[in-house]
């Protein structure tokens, strides 16, 4: 009982690296479920988001290092470049179906 | 010139077509004219490079290889695999020198007959970006030194040629026909794929010099010959893709729906060449069985094909069949082990074939004209039964393209004649050999018929009358764009060009002296015969092959002109009389239909077989095993109400087991004195056991079969059917789904390799 | 419970909630604003983390580009049927099984794992000297091609999203 209260009093790696899995979790069933386009593009952030936490975190407790940072920065640039492309692509769409909803768009099954 | 300018050279040769594709592919409406002036500027100036590079390779270096490396890709040291690098690499050695002129030389006069042809077309700028495209990833084939970058390249030229099949891709024969080709050629490129993958398993490295060199040294996959053979045929599959051997030739002629240069540039003298030139790059790694399983092939291919040319009406079709057929000469040819022959007969066949089909576009293109003149839009163009009487009107076109059909037909004066000369040589010491006779037979026998189909089209469209005679007044000649390649190319179809003396009758001379035959570098248990033995046998039936082959031709050309010139034969009635054969001939040996019967209908089959199984197999089994129970325990299904003996009988026996099982258990598991409340425990346990043992015999025979078989049977049948039905769900084109898929899939990997 | 204990734990439960509320609400522009929560929460666990210098570029470049641009594209695409705002899920069972094995794997690997933990450096130095150099040395060229990434998105996306011309 002691150990659980200790490690409960102790935030470190472990705590941070189970809070982006659950992020990652959260990200993964919204671009599962989501019907909306841009729904699924959230979960994508979400889970990019993920990833960069668990970046920095292996860099501050586990590496001391700045890579983790260096390479998190690159993760928010390319979640950048991505989400510019996604929501051009999420308007092109609009303007050819009308919908954002990504189960209604399944012209290529036919 | 140092070697590094050559590289450089050659690393610029092969970069400009690519340059060219680029600049036309975004910017080609910008242009005057579409830019077809630049397309073709580039392709003459790497043409220019190209013979630089052959000429400075063949006079100042040449029996050096020339070639230089760059590390890709380092894995480092990948465990469990070893020190992992990806090396590109470009070679310049005398097959890639000339092989480099070949190609550029057909591909910039195409460049320049496709202006005359292609004009007005709706996408003219973009054909001549992919014309730029398909010269790049050709030359790439030809400059590398490396298994990885000839792969790369192999797919490349792969997808420039459906592209430009397709070019006309509203017209749904072209665009099946591109679909065809790149699936077809798909077939063999899974089998050089897997060819590449056993080399690099065992060598670790791409380049062709280290993995040949350590077959030298004896060290050969798995230890084994046989893989070391399995090897080279699976690398020559790629071959039998791209040069269209059988059974993969099936869409070289379909492929004859791109426009007609495209045709003569890669679908005759470049891409499909590429085959060969990839069996001779790799010849001296072929064990002695490998190249008898080519030389078979290229037999089979060329007779098949020489056959099928005979009964076609199309002037593309004949002429792409003719293709098919001399592509299986060269194979045949190389896998003999004529090496120099079998590229000798590339080099000079990729000049005449693609003159050829120039001269053939340069007649559908008048016939073209001629019609639309005549407002007639449902006369085939290409159709030589709606020839006849060209030559008049044509002269040009005719006397080049008789030109190349002597060639072709292996006539002496002409450089077609040298080198199917030393192929029909190579057969016949190849049958000396090893006593494979048929080898020879048939390359003797195409020989001939080569000469007769190519001049029955000859005689067709050019000489005799002309199907209808105003159609024959419109007919003009094409404009100069268009003759000049056919002229360059007739020039290049005459012996002296490729020897560099003036002795018609041997093949001797500059290209013969910078092609020797290879050492081969596989163990001597496995070899082919070694040079010496080669040349020694080869040398010996030298001037039997040259008479027979004369013979052969001539008796073609003279059948020819019996047969559709002087008519002293009627045609139609060998048809009629032979009206089985010309069928066949005609519907091309039903390879389509086969295909289309194995393919498809295979899997509708073993589904089928399937369902047969399950309901008689399977069934019948239970079913039988069942009734067989019953008969042996109770006689009847009905015996069981009605007390009959074997009822009777059957319930007293298994009544009398069960209790006995039942005391048994009980008595064997109790221990030695009992107290009362062990005793009651264990007394229960037996009568228990008796009592589902009598059940289970009671049920037993009634219900097991009702129950667990049938029931067993059905939850097969059930989860089959249950599999169907999810596996159909699956497809539900929703992106999501296949995404969650993915990860599913991901999962399990990480659950493996933990 | 020093501080550092408590504001980790507060940034954890907002971070986790905000998130759960982009995830299952029904609403799109209340996920969208349950974003912005949660990337500001992301931001103070850089902060926490000693990673000053990527907290305030995710609170610039995440908060302050993406999600505007993520709100643009939900007004953008909403505006003529109101009603659409609201948006289902599908396939909800199959994406729970999904992904709670992911999570159940990922848990499973963290908590089994021995990480190499290094002692917690006391001393807060600045991070954007340190990270701007590695920027311009080890990380030169994924910098520069990070660069042409971005030019090529922004012109890829100004294409794509183009309207049609009418031919």
């Amino acid at each position: 009982m002691n150990d659980i209260l200790v490690w409960f009093q102790n935030p470190g790696l472990t705590h941070v690296l189970l809070i982006s899995a659950a992020l990652f979790m959260l990200g993964t069933y919204a671009i599962l479920t989501r019907r909306n386009a841009i729904m699924v593009l959230m979960g994508i952030e979400l889970v990019l988001n993920a990833a960069g936490l668990n970046f920095v975190a292996f860099g501050r407790y586990a590496v001391g290092t700045f890579d983790g940072q260096v390479i998190t920065l690159f993760i928010i640039v390319l979640a950048a470049a991505e989400a510019a492309i996604a929501l051009a692509i999420v308007l092109n769409i609009y303007q050819n179906f009308h919908t954002v909803n990504v189960d209604e768009i399944n012209r290529l099954k036919d | 010139m140092n070697p590094e300018t050559l590289l450089s050279l050659s690393l610029a040769t092969l970069l400009l077509p690519l340059a060219s594709f680029v600049i036309l592919i975004f910017f080609s409406r910008r242009f005057p004219r579409q830019g077809d002036w630049l397309g073709t500027a580039i392709a003459f100036t790497a043409l220019a490079t190209a013979l630089a590079i052959a000429i400075t390779k063949l006079t100042a270096f040449h029996d050096e290889v020339i070639q230089a490396n760059l590390p890709w890709v380092d894995f480092g040291n990948v465990p469990g695999v070893g020190p992992l690098t990806i090396q590109l690499g470009i070679m310049v050695d005398n097959l890639s020198a000339i092989m480099l002129v070949v190609v550029m030389i057909v591909s910039s006069l195409v460049h320049l007959f496709s202006i005359g042809y292609m004009q007005g077309d709706v996408r003219y700028g973009r054909y001549f970006a992919y014309l730029g495209i398909f010269t790049f990833s050709m030359l790439g084939i030809v400059l590398t030194n490396n298994f990885f970058m000839m792969y790369v390249s192999w797919e490349l030229v792969g997808l420039s040629s459906y592209l430009l099949i397709g070019h006309w891709f509203e017209k749904r024969s072209a665009s099946d026909a591109a679909k065809k080709a790149f699936i077809v050629n798909r077939v063999g490129d899974v089998g050089m794929f897997i060819g590449i993958l056993i080399l690099y398993a065992t060598y670790h490295t791409f380049t062709f010099d280290p993995i040949f060199a350590a077959i030298r040294a004896g060290q050969i996959p798995m230890g084994s010959e046989a893989w070391l053979t399995a090897a080279g045929i699976l690398v020559f599959c790629g071959a039998v893709g791209k040069s269209a051997q059988f059974p993969l030739h099936v869409w070289l002629p379909d492929a004859m729906e791109g426009p007609t240069p495209v045709s003569a540039l890669i679908h005759a003298a470049t891409m499909v060449a590429a085959g060969v030139y990839l069996v001779t790059r790799t010849f001296a790694m072929l064990t002695a069985d490998a190249l008898m399983f080519i030389a078979y092939i290229g037999a089979a291919t060329a007779f098949i094909a020489a056959t099928i040319a005979i009964a076609q009406n199309d002037i593309k079709k004949v002429l792409a069949y003719s293709t098919v057929s001399q592509l299986g000469y060269m194979v045949m040819g190389l896998g003999v082990g004529a090496y120099t022959a079998g590229f000798f007969h590339l080099s000079t066949h990729a000049m005449f074939k693609a003159g050829l089909f120039l001269g053939s576009g340069s007649v559908i293109h008048a016939m073209h004209h001629a019609l639309h003149h005549a407002h007639d839009h449902h006369t085939d163009p290409q159709d030589i039964r709606n020839m006849g009487g060209l030559r008049t009107k044509m002269p040009v076109t005719f006397w080049t393209f008789l030109i190349y059909t002597l060639a072709i037909s292996g006539i002496p004066l002409t450089s077609g004649f040298l080198s199917k000369d030393e192929i029909l040589a190579g057969t016949l010491a190849f049958g000396d050999l090893t006593g494979h006779a048929i080898i020879p037979i048939v390359a003797f026998f195409v020989a001939g018929l080569t000469a007769f189909y190519m001049f029955r089209l000859v005689i067709l469209t050019f000489f005799g009358k002309p199907a209808d005679e105003h159609r024959l007044a419109a007919i003009h000649e094409s404009p100069k764009v268009m003759t000049v390649p056919l002229i360059v190319f007739a020039a290049l179809s005459v012996f002296a060009v490729w020897t560099g003396s003036f002795n018609p009758f041997s093949a001797e001379g500059w290209f013969t002296e910078a092609m020797p035959r290879p050492e081969t570098v596989v163990p001597a248990s496995a070899a082919a015969a070694t040079n010496e033995v080669w040349a020694e046998t080869s040398h010996h039936v030298h001037g039997p092959a040259m008479v027979l082959s004369l013979i052969m031709a001539s008796t073609g050309i003279v059948l020819a002109f019996v047969v559709f010139y002087w008519k002293r034969i009627n045609a139609d009635a060998v048809v009629a009389r032979l009206k089985p054969l010309h069928t066949f001939l005609v519907n091309k040996w039903y390879f389509d239909e086969l295909y289309d019967a194995t393919v498809i209908n295979g899997t509708l089959a073993v589904t089928r077989a399937y369902r047969w199984f399950d309901e008689t197999v399977v069934d019948g089994i239970v079913n039988g095993v069942a009734r067989w129970t019953m008969g042996v325990t109770l006689g009847k299904n009905d015996a069981w109400e009605g007390g009959t003996f074997g009822s009777i009988a059957y319930l007293l026996v298994t009544g009398l087991v069960s209790v006995y099982a039942g005391w048994v258990l009980a008595s064997s598991l109790a221990p030695a004195d009992p107290t009362f409340g062990q005793l009651l425990w264990y007394g229960l346990l037996g009568l228990g056991t008796a009592g589902l043992s009598f059940f289970m015999f009671y049920v037993g025979v009634g219900g097991f079969d009702n129950t667990i078989v049938d029931g067993l049977v059905n939850l097969v049948a059930t989860f089959a059917g249950f599999t169907g039905i999810v596996t159909r769900r699956i497809q539900t084109g929703k992106v999501q789904t296949y995404l969650a898929f993915v990860l599913l899939g991901v999962m399990v990997f990480f659950l493996w390799f933990n | 419970m020093d501080l550092y204990t408590i504001s980790f734990y507060m940034f954890a439960v907002l971070l986790l909630g905000s998130a759960i509320v982009v995830v299952f609400s029904r609403n799109i522009v209340r996920a969208a604003f349950a974003l912005m929560i949660t990337l500001l929460s992301i931001a103070a666990f850089y902060v926490l983390m000693m990673a000053d210098f990527v907290g305030i570029v995710q609170l610039l470049l995440y908060v302050g580009g993406i999600l505007v641009l993520i709100l643009f594209g939900v007004m953008l695409t909403n505006r003529q049927i109101s009603v659409d705002i609201r948006e289902g899920a599908i396939q909800t069972i199959p994406a729970v099984i999904v992904t709670s094995t992911i999570g159940g794997i990922l848990a499973g690997a963290i908590w089994s794992t021995a990480w190499p933990m290094r002692e917690a450096a006391r001393s807060v130095a600045a991070t954007a000297p340190v990270i701007g150099e590695m920027f311009l040395t080890t990380y030169l060229l994924p910098f520069e091609v990070a660069s042409v990434l971005l030019l090529v998105a922004l012109v890829g996306a100004a294409l794509i999203a183009r309207r049609e011309r009418k031919s």
